[in-house]
């Protein structure tokens, strides 16, 4: 039987297990549309497409399973381009999917066109533009095969108009035939040899746990080769939850506005064992003084991230949690290590801290949402100092139970990420940690959440500035604070011209009880909590400087 | 120093956008690069010069693998082959130059390939030394026009870099 380019896109992506996408209609995506219109496919109507894009990513790194959005072409298209570069830098599988022009209209500069695969090229694991009908079936099923294995990452299919109302047979594509697409699934056993014997002769490890333990579904074993070597284990911001944060184990965050017992254990480690990580410059600093004293173990899915950034003495290429599990078994358990008692020590005297007074904090604000909701709930955050008091702050002890814009540091990502999460856990509470200035960045999606009565909940630590940027004008510019100081709307009144509820914390004493009434609201709630304006995120490494030396 | 890589591809559309893109975006330098169709017709081989060290090298041939157009890399760098490129040269040549234009023409076993009433053009095909000093004894003649093609390599003897059916990418660790 033939059928439309349309029906049997939305009939792969059914095929592929996807049970709901988010999206924008438009000019040449009316066909796929037209068949969404009474398809079993859930789609999530976004009030701007770059919200789409940032859905999908919350959707994927909540639930596990790959995300999926839908945009016209040109200005649908580029509009997801910012939430296409945020799910590339942060691995995250997303399958974003444009309408196109039609082949006859291609590169004529016609309405609405714009050369999306050309332009995602650096900012995906890869791309498609398809011309034929026949091809739409084999080619969902490679994106989708593309996005979710090996290393994770966003795939776009760009597909043209007469592609989608062009008809042909719906043939079932078979398995995947991509010779030049391989990765190592399984570690080298002489490099995992190695590792072991690094571990059982070191004297000070420190694990530096990333995001690809909560993407490889590593965190059980982590948790065991911590306990069973009584090695303590310090997160990247990926790779929050991704370790109980509440195990004696744990150092939390290490980096730039890291612990500072994390970052003076990896400085005075002897092995430094990487898990699913990059070695980013917000974490390393000055690269030549990170971990000096230490042999580099590096476990990683990806061989192009072994040696790029760090040199590495001990590169295990393949799936984190097959490789752990290797170590594991061939390892015998440590009793007590003088490592792990100065490590007690260092916790003890350099807490994570702040000075409190009459006015509110915004980390006592964190401090509280974490409490009230008893470490339960799904988290997102914006970008700025809310993110790092939420990853200081909140207590997170599972995976997927953090979600933020990492690598590209995404102003904007926070909200609508919160609603693809809410989608895909709808009896969870989910909270967007976010700024004043961030939640600017996609404010419209309140009337998505409204719209499909996702109960989402935005707590605003409003402090009337763009407080990241402001702190590095205070700290290295002088304090001229240039453009940073925000005139705000009236969020409350905002939040109920949307149909949401809104609140105000105003002042200290109400906090507990604004935030317990706004979580029994099962609608979306948009919570004004005014803190103290010039509060700095410390500790703090300056830029250039090497992670032990720390401000704060 | 100079690595050549003998790289084989899908012969997709945007596949030489995707390393080329690749190469700028990371800050690799590429010499030179031809590129061109194999004895499987779904298969192009490229030969990329990259200038690099080791280290540079490594992240090249890492980063290229992750494309998935990209079957198979090989760095021919240590191994004997044979590379050659092609230049066409028009160079001045009136009368009264024409017949020493024609004895290096055949010192460097160079074709005279046109003849105009001033000019004679030329092909000739060697490794890079060679057409370096062609271009370089021509040039005081006056060189017209030159074009050259980047440099296409094989390894000598019996070993394969070429496509095969289990042309698995070889990883490096």
């Amino acid at each position: 039987m033939q059928k439309s380019g349309a029906q049997i896109l939305v009939d792969s992506l059914l095929a592929e297990g996807v049970d709901t996408i988010f999206g924008y209609p438009g000019g040449v995506v009316l066909p796929i549309y037209d068949v969404l219109y009474d398809s079993e496919l859930r789609h999530i109507l976004t009030r701007h497409e770059q919200g789409a894009a940032h859905a999908a990513d919350g959707y994927a790194r909540a639930s596990g399973k790959p995300g999926v959005c839908l945009a016209t072409s040109g200005p649908g298209a580029t509009n997801l381009v910012t939430g296409i570069a945020n799910a590339y830098m942060d691995s995250v599988p997303v399958v974003a999917i444009t309408g196109q022009v039609a082949t006859s209209l291609l590169g004529r500069d016609s309405f609405q066109e714009a050369d999306i695969t050309g332009i995602t090229l650096p900012i995906t694991k890869h791309n498609f533009l398809i011309k034929d009908t026949k091809d739409i079936a084999r080619t969902v099923r490679e994106a989708f095969h593309i996005a979710t294995s090996g290393r994770p990452g966003p795939v776009l299919i760009d597909m043209p108009k007469d592609v989608s109302t062009g008809m042909a047979e719906h043939l079932d594509p078979g398995p995947v035939q991509l010779p030049g697409y391989r990765f190592n699934h399984k570690p080298n056993p002489e490099q995992i040899a190695r590792a072991v014997r690094a571990i059982e002769e070191s004297e000070r490890p420190v694990i530096y746990a990333g995001g690809g333990v909560v993407s490889g579904g590593a965190h059980g074993e982590l948790l065991e080769l911590a306990e069973m070597m009584l090695m303590p284990v310090a997160t990247t911001l990926m790779g929050l939850g991704g370790f109980p944060g509440d195990h004696p184990l744990s150092v939390g965050m290490l980096g730039m506005h890291g612990s500072k017992y994390a970052n003076y254990a990896v400085s005075e480690s002897d092995l430094l064992i990487g898990i699913g990580v990059r070695f980013d410059d917000r974490v390393t600093s000055k690269l030549e003084e990170f971990a000096p004293g230490a042999t580099i173990m590096h476990i990683d899915i990806d061989p192009a991230e072994i040696g790029k950034n760090m040199g590495v003495d001990i590169p295990v290429v393949g799936e984190v949690r097959l490789a752990l599990r290797q170590i594991i078994d061939r390892l015998k358990p440590r009793v007590a290590t003088q490592w792990r008692d100065k490590i007690t020590v260092w916790k003890k005297e350099h807490p994570l801290d702040f000075v409190t007074n009459g006015q509110l904090k915004p980390q006592e604000v964190v401090r509280e949402i974490c409490n009230v909701t008893r470490s339960n709930a799904r988290i997102t955050t914006e970008v700025g100092q809310h993110q790092m008091f939420t990853a200081q702050y909140y207590t997170f002890t599972k995976p997927r139970t953090f979600i933020s814009s990492g690598g590209l540091g995404t102003m904007g990502f926070g909200f609508p990420a919160a609603i693809g999460v809410q989608v895909a856990c709808p009896d969870e509470t989910v909270i967007d940690i976010a700024g004043d200035g961030s939640i600017q960045m996609n404010i419209q999606e309140l009337a998505t959440a409204v719209n499909y009565n996702l109960p989402v909940k935005i707590a605003i630590i409003n402090n009337g500035f763009l407080g990241m940027v402001r702190q590095w004008q205070e700290l290295f510019y002088n304090r001229r604070y240039s453009y940073t100081e925000l005139k705000n709307p009236d969020f409350v009144k905002l939040a109920e011209a949307y149909g949401a509820v809104g609140m105000r914390v105003n002042n200290k004493s109400e906090l507990r009880d604004v935030l317990e009434a706004a979580l029994g609201v099962n609608k979306p709630v948009v919570l004004d909590i005014p803190v103290e304006r010039e509060e700095n995120v410390y500790p703090m490494v300056a830029p250039g400087e090497p992670i032990h030396k720390m401000l704060g | 120093m100079l690595h050549t890589l003998a790289v084989l591809v899908e012969n997709s559309p945007g596949v030489l956008t995707r390393v080329a893109g690749l190469f700028s975006r990371r800050g690799f330098n590429i010499d030179s690069l031809a590129v061109g169709r194999t004895e499987d017709p779904e298969v192009s081989r490229m030969t990329i010069v990259v200038d690099g060290d080791d280290r540079v090298l490594e992240q090249v041939t890492k980063q290229l693998h992750k494309l998935v157009d990209v079957i198979k890399i090989n760095d021919i760098t240590a191994d004997e082959y044979v590379d050659r490129e092609l230049v066409l040269i028009k160079v001045n040549a009136d009368h009264t130059q024409r017949v020493e234009v024609i004895q290096i023409c055949d010192v460097f076993r160079a074709r005279i390939v046109d003849m105009g009433r001033k000019t004679l053009t030329l092909e000739c095909t060697g490794n890079h030394g060679k057409i370096n000093a062609l271009e370089e004894t021509l040039r005081p003649y006056g060189i017209k026009e030159l074009v050259r093609t980047g440099k296409i390599a094989m390894v000598r003897g019996t070993k394969n870099t070429g496509y095969q059916e289990n042309g698995a990418k070889e990883e490096s660790l």
